[in-house]
């Protein structure tokens, strides 16, 4: 069996049975909305769908509703594409890259993280779609067999890599993140006493009946999984960098961008699974599953990747200065001082100084001010694409075509329309499926439970 | 407890004073031939084509590669000797810092199942600070213009006006400038040599004391060294080497250098440990051990062929005269070493350690082990050689020597510090998941 250093905190509260983790995660999906839910709901569900009028407008018109300009041709879209891309990164990661590593407490919180990832990416595909104008060819952009002449995508462009690289990440993430599912909806199905909902969950999971060769196959799915979806941590936000990287931009053209996206992503996905964890454990009384220690855990992350980005901007700071480029030179120096000043040093004191809080325990163990400073990642990792984008677009070769961009309502409404459309599948999510992996939980119950760690201090070891 | 058996001492001996002659002789033909400014007797791979066009784009963009116009023929083989004492050095402190790398992390993250190898961690650990004495004193001869591995260390450069003015280099002089440079190899060495030795010494005292204070020592000392690391180990990687090409720059490389770094000494401490249980050491280390050991050599191998892909594609595909000579001048000159680095740092690991099975097998983990350090030490070379001693590369006594040398100095040092403790820390509060360890 496992052995486990008493010295290590538990990662179970209480004197739980192994009932009684099922009922009380099954809690939410069996009883009514709490009245905050239905709050919450209703406003998520608000911006939605003034989101879709946005968008329904952006399509009747065109493009020219937003406040691109010839200079600035790519800002606001593809910001929030790439926010939404690197919140997802938290999710595969918890559940491949933290499995690697061996992190139990992982395991209170993958299958929201993963949840996290599926919603996000579904906002973030939405921006380059509408943008490429007209959404009902967004297909065009998978190459295909065609009587168009020789009409075949651009493989040398990394836009394209990006449709391959998200694509494959999302159909990863959702396979990973039903196959946990399955024997929790099960589960609920067992549980379950309306007929319909019953039927409903029998569909689901697939005819699970917790038999040997059920679960054997299951983990061997798992594993194979979390191999392949490693890389595709590292693989998506790296190819969301060359977007800009190949290009000869100053201040795009930088070799620190893969790994940096990467810190990056993970930094803002690890904010924004804080952000989400601590609603769902106050809302759904789930202190004793997602306790101190994981909030505590994710601020360490949090604290450690936004230093690792920090290195990253100093050294790109750095580098400017020292190869002698003029324009790399003007690129970072307007960056920090020229008009979209207030921007950059907004991405530098949510992103580098807000997290450093975290090295007091005082602080990363206060619940209140973890939740502020997740939020204050989070717009901090937004102001980075900006700051990138923008910035760099602004100041063209051509003085005569320095330009500034400033969103229209129309940027804003579709960006807080996904931010909508993201809380309303969320806010889904936690009333229709266990929002803790219920199955993989109560195996390291005997381990890691309060109650047994301490039967184990009282009565010796084994 | 380790012996440290005369028979290993004296095969210590011979190979420390093999690598000196062998260095020392190859010095002395290397200065003879210098006399007819050409070498006839080493490999030499030079393809003029390749050459030509970089030193084209040096003349049309006035970014050379790195000294286009500064280093003569001569000059380069005068380097040689130096050159390769260089790429010896700085692959054994990889060595040296990358499992103090690598130790830091254990005690940072409160890790439990590598706490049977603490021992053979700190040894190697402590082995670090005599490369980078090494290193410091070339600086030094640098400065005396012994050699001209550092090309900004020329005064001429900065001369404006002169012959020899260059207005790149001198627009870093802020940064690369012989004192600051010499003081920031100083701040490495004190920084990295305390923390290697702090945790020697707690680990000991822990040894004696128990309970878990030193524990809780160690994890803050972890958690600081990782964060003076985290800036040291790309600042280092941009002076030791980046500095050398001096016109190219590259804001992945200290990442870049790092994973080399820390891939290099996972192989060393994974071949150390497996050795020292061929003696009848260490039997509370097992299979399950070797193969997370394995996990991290293959891991690390393609998170470094990653960053090498990145750096290397970006720069391809921009295509601007400022970056590209740098891989135009290995595409030229290097080009079959540099794609036998890559081979064997990426594609051996694949092949030989991907599987589970394979990574519980001692024989495959030293059979990966060696195509790693030796592919890190090519790519070592690859970095140091093409600004130094651009097409005047061999790989004779002057190469081999530092490495014999270095192999037996460490050695010499690290079973040394081996002997000194047992081989088992007690009394760590997690020690019992390393001895209860499976997978």
């Amino acid at each position: 069996m496992h052995y486990e250093a008493p010295i290590r905190e538990p990662l179970i509260i209480g004197d739980k049975s192994y009932h009684d983790i099922t009922v009380e995660v099954a809690r939410p999906i069996e009883t009514k909305a709490p009245r905050i839910w239905w709050f919450a709901f209703s406003l998520a569900l608000l911006l939605f769908l003034w989101g879709i009028g946005c968008i329904l407008y952006t399509i009747g018109e065109g493009i020219g509703t937003w406040g691109l300009n010839k200079t600035v041709g790519w800002a606001w879209d593809i910001t929030n594409f790439v926010w939404w891309v690197g919140i997802g990164h938290a999710g595969t990661l918890i559940s491949a890259v933290l499995l690697l590593f061996r992190q139990k407490w992982r395991m209170a919180i993958n299958r929201s993280a993963e949840a996290m990832t599926i919603f996000s990416v579904v906002q973030a595909a939405l921006f380059p779609g509408i943008h490429m104008g007209r959404l009902w060819l967004g297909w065009y952009v998978f190459p295909f067999p065609n009587q168009y002449g020789s009409l075949w995508v651009n493989f040398n462009s990394p836009l394209l890599w990006d449709v391959f690289a998200i694509s494959t990440y999302f159909s990863v993430s959702l396979v990973f993140w039903y196959v946990g599912l399955v024997p929790d909806f099960a589960m609920i199905r067992d549980r379950a006493i309306n007929p319909v909902q019953k039927h409903i969950y029998k569909i689901l999971s697939f005819g699970w009946g917790g038999k040997a060769k059920h679960w054997q196959r299951f983990e061997e799915l798992s594993l194979v999984l979390a191999g392949l979806a490693t890389p595709l941590v590292l693989s998506v936000h790296t190819i969301v960098s060359m977007d800009f990287a190949t290009s000869v931009i100053p201040g795009w053209h930088t070799t620190i961008f893969p790994p940096y996206f990467v810190a990056g992503a993970i930094f803002s996905g690890f904010a924004m699974v804080q952000t989400l964890l601590l609603i769902v454990r106050k809302m759904y009384k789930m202190e004793h599953y997602i306790t101190l220690q994981h909030i505590e855990m994710m601020n360490i992350v949090i604290m450690l990747t936004g230093s690792i980005v920090g290195v990253a901007y100093i050294t790109e700071l750095f580098m400017a200065w020292y190869s002698g480029v003029e324009y790399e030179q003007y690129a970072f120096l307007n960056r920090a001082t020229g008009p979209y000043w207030w921007a950059y040093w907004s991405m530098m004191t949510c992103n580098v100084f807000s997290p450093q809080f975290m090295w007091f325990k005082k602080l990363r163990t206060n619940l209140i001010f973890t939740f502020i400073i997740s939020i204050v990642v989070n717009i901090g990792m937004w102001f980075e694409r900006f700051v990138i984008i923008v910035t760099s677009l602004h100041r063209d070769y051509l003085p005569s075509s320095w330009s500034m961009f400033s969103p229209s309502f129309v940027d804003i409404g579709i960006f807080l329309g996904t931010i909508g459309f993201f809380f309303v599948l969320f806010l889904l999510y936690t009333r229709t499926f266990p929002v803790i992996a219920q199955a993989e939980l109560k195996t390291i119950l005997k381990s890691s439970g309060e109650y047994y760690k301490k039967e184990q201090k009282d009565h010796g070891e084994h | 407890m380790f012996q440290f058996t005369s028979k290993a001492k004296t095969f210590s001996y011979i190979l420390i004073l093999v690598g000196l002659v062998s260095w020392v002789a190859g010095y002395v033909l290397n200065n003879s031939h210098e006399a007819d400014s050409g070498n006839h007797t080493e490999v030499v791979a030079h393809t003029e084509n390749t050459a030509h066009d970089a030193h084209e784009l040096d003349m049309a963009h006035g970014h050379a590669t790195a000294h286009g116009d500064g280093i003569n023929h001569e000059t380069q083989i005068n380097n040689r000797p130096w050159s390769a004492l260089m790429v010896n050095s700085f692959f054994f402190l990889a060595l040296g810092l990358g499992t103090l790398f690598f130790l830091a992390v254990q005690y940072a993250a409160q890790a439990g199942w590598a706490l049977g190898l603490t021992r053979v961690m700190e040894a190697i650990a402590l082995f670090m600070p005599i490369p980078l004495i090494v290193i410091i004193v070339l600086i030094v001869l640098g400065q005396l213009h012994v050699h001209h591995l550092w090309h900004w260390m020329d005064p001429e450069l900065y001369i404006e006006g002169g012959e020899h003015y260059d207005s790149i280099i001198a627009g870093k002089q802020g940064y690369l400038n012989f004192g600051f440079f010499l003081a920031r190899a100083i701040i490495y060495l004190v920084g990295w040599t305390y923390a290697a030795r702090w945790f020697r010494k707690n680990s000991l005292k822990e040894d004696e004391v128990g309970g878990d204070v030193y524990y809780k020592k160690n994890f803050k000392m972890g958690a600081i060294f990782l964060v003076f690391y985290g800036v040291t180990s790309s600042t280092s990687a941009w002076d030791f080497i980046m500095s050398i090409d001096t016109h190219w720059f590259s804001t992945l490389f200290g990442w870049y250098t790092f994973a080399g770094i820390f891939v290099t000494s996972i192989a060393g401490l994974t071949m150390l440990t497996i050795y020292l249980k061929g003696q009848g050491y260490m039997e509370w280390i097992n299979e399950n051990h070797l193969q997370d050991l394995g996990k991290f050599m293959f891991a690390f191998s393609v998170f470094w062929t990653y960053l090498w892909f990145s750096q290397f594609m970006l720069i391809w595909y921009a295509n601007i005269p400022e970056e590209v000579t740098y891989y135009m001048q290995r595409f030229g000159e290097y080009k079959l070493l540099f794609f036998t680095m890559v081979a064997m740092n990426f594609v051996m690991p694949i092949l030989i350690i991907m599987s589970r099975d394979s990574k519980r097998i001692s024989g495959l983990l030293i059979f990966a082990g060696v195509f790693v350090l030796a592919g890190h030490w090519l790519d070592h070379y690859i970095m140091i050689m093409p600004g130094t001693v651009g097409s005047h590369y061999g790989f004779g006594l002057l190469e081999i020597g530092p490495f014999l040398f270095y192999f037996g100095l460490f050695i010499l040092v690290v079973f040394r510090n081996l002997a000194k403790a047992p081989l088992l820390q007690k009394n760590h509060p997690m020690i019992k998941e390393s001895e209860y360890f499976h997978q």
